[in-house]
Parts: structure tokens; sequence; C-alpha cells
């Protein structure tokens, strides 16, 4: 399997950075603080797995982040719906 | 009538989607004839499942192809401009700490929902705002701004001249 | 190419360093998502403006693979990104958290009751 070093080297930053965001996700006064920590966490995990994609040449992991992408926007969605009134 | 002609038009514009997402993975041509079938299948399916609410309001004139070029205009100057400089902004934030945080309200005067909905993701991702609620009623825009500087601002204040390119490009 | 590359890359991934540190620094929910939703969108982009790039010199099939599916994920990111924050930033004001050391608050001034929620 080739790796692509750059790519992959930046993928392992990103990989830095969203234990960075992990620490907000877990001290976070509140659940509103949690909720920003995760959406920006969905964000570096779809940049991620774009950048391994292309390191690891897999353009699979790129469709993963497509789809990812969007299914962690309607999971944000509904957490502020949440945030809002409740679970109704 | 109206709803073939909202289906067809959401149909059509999925399968467009499809051919992007698929190209270049036929093993000769671009694309594959079998993909092409289930493609086209998926597409009418989607056509009949949100063609009704994806026209509603004013919708149509999205299709404009002067509004799409507009868009990418906009897209490439002014916006990436203005995101550097939000970026850059934040930074400075970050570094000195420096924040005068207050939500303020303002009427951009845009009447469609597109418009709207264009404006404030703008608005979120350009320097030192971001969109926290809009009333449908009246259209006021009620923004986060993270240096205030004047608590009765003009919409020309808050975002400069982002709210004449939402009324070219989605109005 | 290759150096424009590498220079996407960098810039992708200071910027999403800069909303990491954002995230983490600024006082209150809504600073923290200004910082967090304006440096990872654009951080992001061009992380996957690299990729595109690189998808393109790569040429061939899958090559172009790659960079189609590259702007497609910015596309996404780029549409779906401002407006989650915004519904975050909008459950936030109506579970009832202030602003920190806000100077003017003309939302909670006309009140959550101006429209009702479809």
């Amino acid at each position: 399997m080739i790796v692509a070093l750059p790519f992959a080297a930046a993928g392992l930053a990103m990989l830095g950075f969203i234990l960075v965001c992990m620490v907000r996700l877990s001290i976070g006064p509140t659940a509103a603080d949690r909720a920003v920590a995760l959406d920006t966490i969905n964000t570096l995990v779809v940049a991620t797995m774009v950048l391994l994609g292309a390191a690891f040449g897999l353009v699979v992991l790129m469709d993963v982040a497509l789809v990812y992408a969007l299914l962690s926007y309607v999971g944000t969605l509904y957490i502020a719906r949440y945030l809002e009134r409740g679970l109704s | 009538m109206r709803r073939v002609a909202e289906w067809a038009t959401t149909a059509t514009l999925a399968f467009v989607v499809f051919l992007v997402l698929a190209s270049f993975t036929g093993r000769w041509g671009v694309w594959a004839p079998d993909e092409l079938l289930a493609g086209g299948v998926i597409a009418l399916l989607v056509g009949l499942a949100t063609g009704r609410f994806a026209w509603s309001r004013g919708g149509w004139r999205l299709l404009e192809p002067q509004r799409w070029l507009l868009f990418l205009v906009y897209l490439v100057g002014p916006f990436l401009y203005a995101m550097a400089r939000a970026n850059l902004d934040v930074a400075w934030r970050v570094i000195t700490g420096r924040i005068n945080p207050g939500i303020v309200r303002f009427n951009p005067g845009l009447r469609t929902d597109f418009g709207r909905t264009f404006l404030a993701n703008s608005i979120t991702l350009t320097p030192g705002t971001l969109t926290v609620d809009v009333d449908e009623g009246s259209g006021d825009f009620f923004v986060h701004w993270i240096n205030v500087k004047d608590p009765l601002p003009t919409a020309d204040a808050v975002c400069g001249p982002f709210p004449e390119w939402a009324r070219r490009i989605a109005e | 190419m290759n150096g424009l590359i590498y220079a996407f890359l960098a810039i992708g991934a200071a910027f999403n360093a800069l909303g990491a540190v954002a995230l983490i620094r600024f006082p209150d929910v809504y600073t923290r998502i200004h910082g967090a939703t304006k440096c990872t969108t654009f951080g992001s982009i061009f992380s996957i403006l690299a990729v595109a790039v690189y998808g393109i010199a790569q040429g061939g099939g899958a090559g172009g693979t790659m960079a189609v599916r590259a702007f497609l994920a910015l596309l996404f990111l780029l549409l779906t990104n401002p407006t989650g924050s915004h519904a975050l930033a909008r459950g936030a004001h109506r579970s009832g958290i202030k602003p920190f050391r806000a100077v003017v608050d003309r939302l909670e001034e006309v009140g959550h009751g101006h429209r009702e929620v479809p």
C-alpha cells in the first residue's frame, strides 16, 4: 500500500486537533458547549477521512466522508432542536 | 401540471448530482451503463419524494444560469476574501482575548427564504458575526457580534455588501 | 503542483489548529461557535482542496474520482457547517444561556415568543 506522506502527516495532525477538541467535549460546562465541540469534531473527522483517503489511495474513505458529513449535519440539527425545547 | 414540472425538475437535478458523483467510475467511458440505470431510478424516486417542497416560494428563480455564474464569482471573490479576514480576526482575538460581544438586531430587507438562508450562512462565515435567530415574519436578523461598535447598527455596518449579493443571487 | 499541495495542507492544518485552540480558549458558547465554525470550515476547505489538486495532478480514473469526491465533500461542508452552527446558537439561546459580558442583547429584549416555532 502506497502512502503519500504529506497527506498522512496532515491526517495525523488532524487527529491531534480532535484530541484538543475532546478536552472541551469533556469539560464543557453546559450541554451546548459539548454540542459545539462535537460539531467541530465532526468537521475535523470529515477532513481527516478525506486526507487519509488520499494518503492510502482509498476512494472508499471519501465516500464514507461524504455520508458522514450529511449524517453528522442531521445529528447536529437534532441536538440543537433538543437544546431548544427538550425531547419532543 | 405544476406537480409534474416540479417532479421532473427535481428528478433531473438529482440525476445530474448522481452523474457528478459517479463520474470516472465506469469501466469503459466515464460512466457504466448499469450504474446510469440505477441512478435514473433513484433520481425518479428522489423527485417523487422531495419535489413537492423543493420549489416553494420563488424557488424557480434559482434555476436561472446567470445566478449560478454570479454565485461562483461571489464564492471566489468577496466571500473568500471575507472568510480569510474572518479567520485572521479570530486568530487575533484568540491571542489577545479582546472581545466586546453582544446580540444586535437589523433588517437587511430580504423577502424570500433562499435569500435569508444565503445571507445567514454568509454572515456566519464572515468576520466577527454569527446569526443566532431570524424572525420569519418581519425578516429581522439577530446577530451575535463579537465586537459591538454600535448597539443599533444598520445592515451595512454589520455585514457590508452581503445583503446586496444575496438579493442579486437568491431573490 | 507539489508546492501548491504543500501550501494548501499547511494552511489547512494551521487554521484547523486555530479552530481547536479557539474552542478551548474563548469564554462562552457563542464565541466558541464563532471560532470553531469559521476556522474549521476554512481549514477543512483548504485540506480538501489539497486532496482535489492531488487527484487532478494524478489524473486518470482514480485521480478523477478522488478530485470529484473531494469537491463534493467541500461543497457539503460549506453548505452544512454554518447552518448547523446557526442551529446550535439558536438552541443555546433558547435554552437560556446568556452571552458572556454582553453589552447588548436585543434577542433577550424581544423574547423568543416573537413567532411560533412551526
